[in-house]
């Protein structure tokens, strides 16, 4: 029973502790953030891992889910008529929780892992050692590019897969189950509103932050060898996921 | 950073202590180190000699005690006024550490790239130039993956030199290489301190190299200088402990303490 609470309250603790090193390096982070000049070479470079290359994923991702958002949709609705809705669910649901969310998951998923992965590697392979001894910050040269492409590339990434997901929904339902493209289109737009694309932006705007500062953070306190390396990869992808669906719904519950 | 050329001793580290939560890594480590000399610490593995350097350079803070570097108290430095301090530095890491994201190049051009206003052409010829110092060339555009244990640590040696620092720091230096390209980078140390007339600080368990490539050694043993001296006197040193680890026996009073 004692183990219990000693388990409890330990787990308690270290989240606790955790949460206080983030929130620093955070601070760490946009100091040198704010500190000229910035390193547009790497800016560029990061911005292309973490955006172009997580393209096809998220296009894929966006696609199947606004295609099964207008099958669930379509199910439910016809049982009391109202079909014709099917483009404004479809389109609401991707605009303000799903393009958000499920790209920041596929994200964290393949550009958290990869630069918790990076990072660690160079931290236990004294690379990190190795910038310090020759008078550069680590933090400026390797987190900063990765901290700015991270947060200005994922509201794009969101654009892209709002618009396919929505594309995927007047798909199913306009050739597949026979809505008419008119209605169906009009549908879309009449009940969208210019706040709720402006949340979605936000929440990938946040969840790019989020991806970054907690996959940096593991990766560059990693110890420990390749084993440690491993541990810091599977933590930023299992952190970053679970801190993007906990702080999703609170940003829809203040907004709402 | 001032330069005071008035006092002799290139570092001087006073009463370092340094732990890692329980374990007392460093007890109070003195040592001296003269303007232009090369400075070998021994000791066994986990004794704490790359702690030592690694506090030197300012890699690790120390809990208590001082380093003076050309006379200035460098325990103190905040951020800035450290990496002002680690332009005099250079250091070997003991696998190297090059980027491995980058060719031979802009490894070597690292600090160049970062600290000078010179375009890649000059960088280029100044990376030509060092690598020819370590005895390497054509290597330029290779990719660390691409190279030998030997020649990392050579390209490692270059880009801890590319900027002229005045001290340099090597971590292990013959580690993990065949005696003959341990050999071939003693060589090298000697031959640079010799051109570039640096101090230098070595830490290593490798005692042919510590005898071919020392001034003076000084032995780390529970977290404590307990003998500094030429390699003659090491030799010929009346303390147990420092001949057991030179000879390298299983019995003595190392193995007897754990």
């Amino acid at each position: 029973m004692f183990k219990l609470f000693e388990l409890v309250g330990s787990t308690v603790l270290r989240f606790i502790e955790e949460s206080g090193k983030v929130t620093v390096f955070f601070f760490k982070i946009l100091m040198w953030t704010f500190r000229p000049p910035l390193n547009f070479r790497n800016i560029l470079r990061q911005t292309e891992e973490v955006g172009i290359n997580s393209l096809p994923v998220v296009l894929i991702m966006a696609i199947f889910t606004g295609m099964v958002l207008a099958l669930q949709s379509y199910t439910g609705f016809r049982r009391f008529n109202a079909e014709a809705f099917v483009g404004t669910v479809v389109a609401l649901s991707m605009v303000r929780e799903l393009g958000p969310v499920l790209s920041g998951l596929m994200v964290s998923g393949r550009v958290g892992a990869g630069m918790a992965a990076e990072l660690g590697t160079m931290k236990v392979t004294e690379q990190i050692d190795a910038l310090y001894t020759l008078a550069t910050n680590p933090v400026k040269y390797l987190i900063v590019p990765r901290f700015l492409a991270a947060l200005f590339v994922m509201p794009l990434l969101v654009v892209f897969s709002d618009i396919i997901g929505i594309a995927g929904g007047y798909l199913v339902s306009v050739k597949l189950l026979g809505t008419n493209p008119t209605i169906y289109t009009k549908r879309t737009w009449d009940y969208m509103e210019l706040d709720d694309i402006y949340i979605g932006l936000f929440k990938a705007f946040i969840f790019g932050m989020i991806i970054a500062v907690i996959s940096c953070y593991q990766g560059f306190y990693t110890s420990g060898g390749a084993e440690g390396v491993g541990k810091s990869t599977t933590r930023a992808v299992v952190f970053s996921s679970l801190v993007i669906l906990v702080s999703n719904y609170f940003i829809t519950a203040l907004m709402f | 950073m001032v330069k005071d050329h008035s006092t002799e001793n290139m570092i001087a580290v006073r009463d370092l202590h340094k732990s890692f939560g329980t374990n007392h890594v460093l007890q109070g480590v003195n040592l001296d180190v003269r303007r232009g000399e090369d400075m070998v610490v021994i000791g066994g593995s986990g004794t704490g000699k790359s702690v030592l350097i690694k506090c030197i350079i300012g890699l690790i803070k120390p809990d208590k005690g001082t380093i003076y570097v050309d006379g200035q108290d460098t325990t103190s430095f905040n951020e800035k006024e450290l990496n002002e301090m680690r332009r005099e530095f250079g250091m070997l890491f003991q696998f190297g550490a090059l980027f491995d994201s980058m060719p031979v190049w802009e490894n070597v051009g690292f600090g160049l790239k970062q600290h000078t206003n010179l375009s890649d052409d000059e960088i280029r010829d100044v990376v030509t130039e060092k690598l020819s110092l370590v005895g390497l060339k054509d290597v330029e555009d290779l990719m660390p993956s691409q190279l030998s244990g030997g020649m990392r640590k050579r390209v490692s040696l270059a880009r801890a030199i590319a900027m002229a620092p005045d001290i340099l720091l090597y971590d292990e230096p013959t580690t993990g290489l065949d005696p003959i390209m341990a050999d071939v980078i003693n060589e090298l140390i000697i031959q640079l301190r010799e051109k570039l007339r640096v101090t230098s600080i070595t830490i290593t368990h490798d005692m042919v190299s510590a005898y071919k490539i020392a001034d003076r050694i000084a032995m780390l043993y529970m977290g404590k200088i307990i003998e500094v001296g030429t390699p003659e006197e090491i030799r010929s040193s009346r303390n147990e402990i420092v001949q057991q680890f030179i000879q390298g026996k299983s019995e003595g009073p190392i193995t007897r303490e754990q």
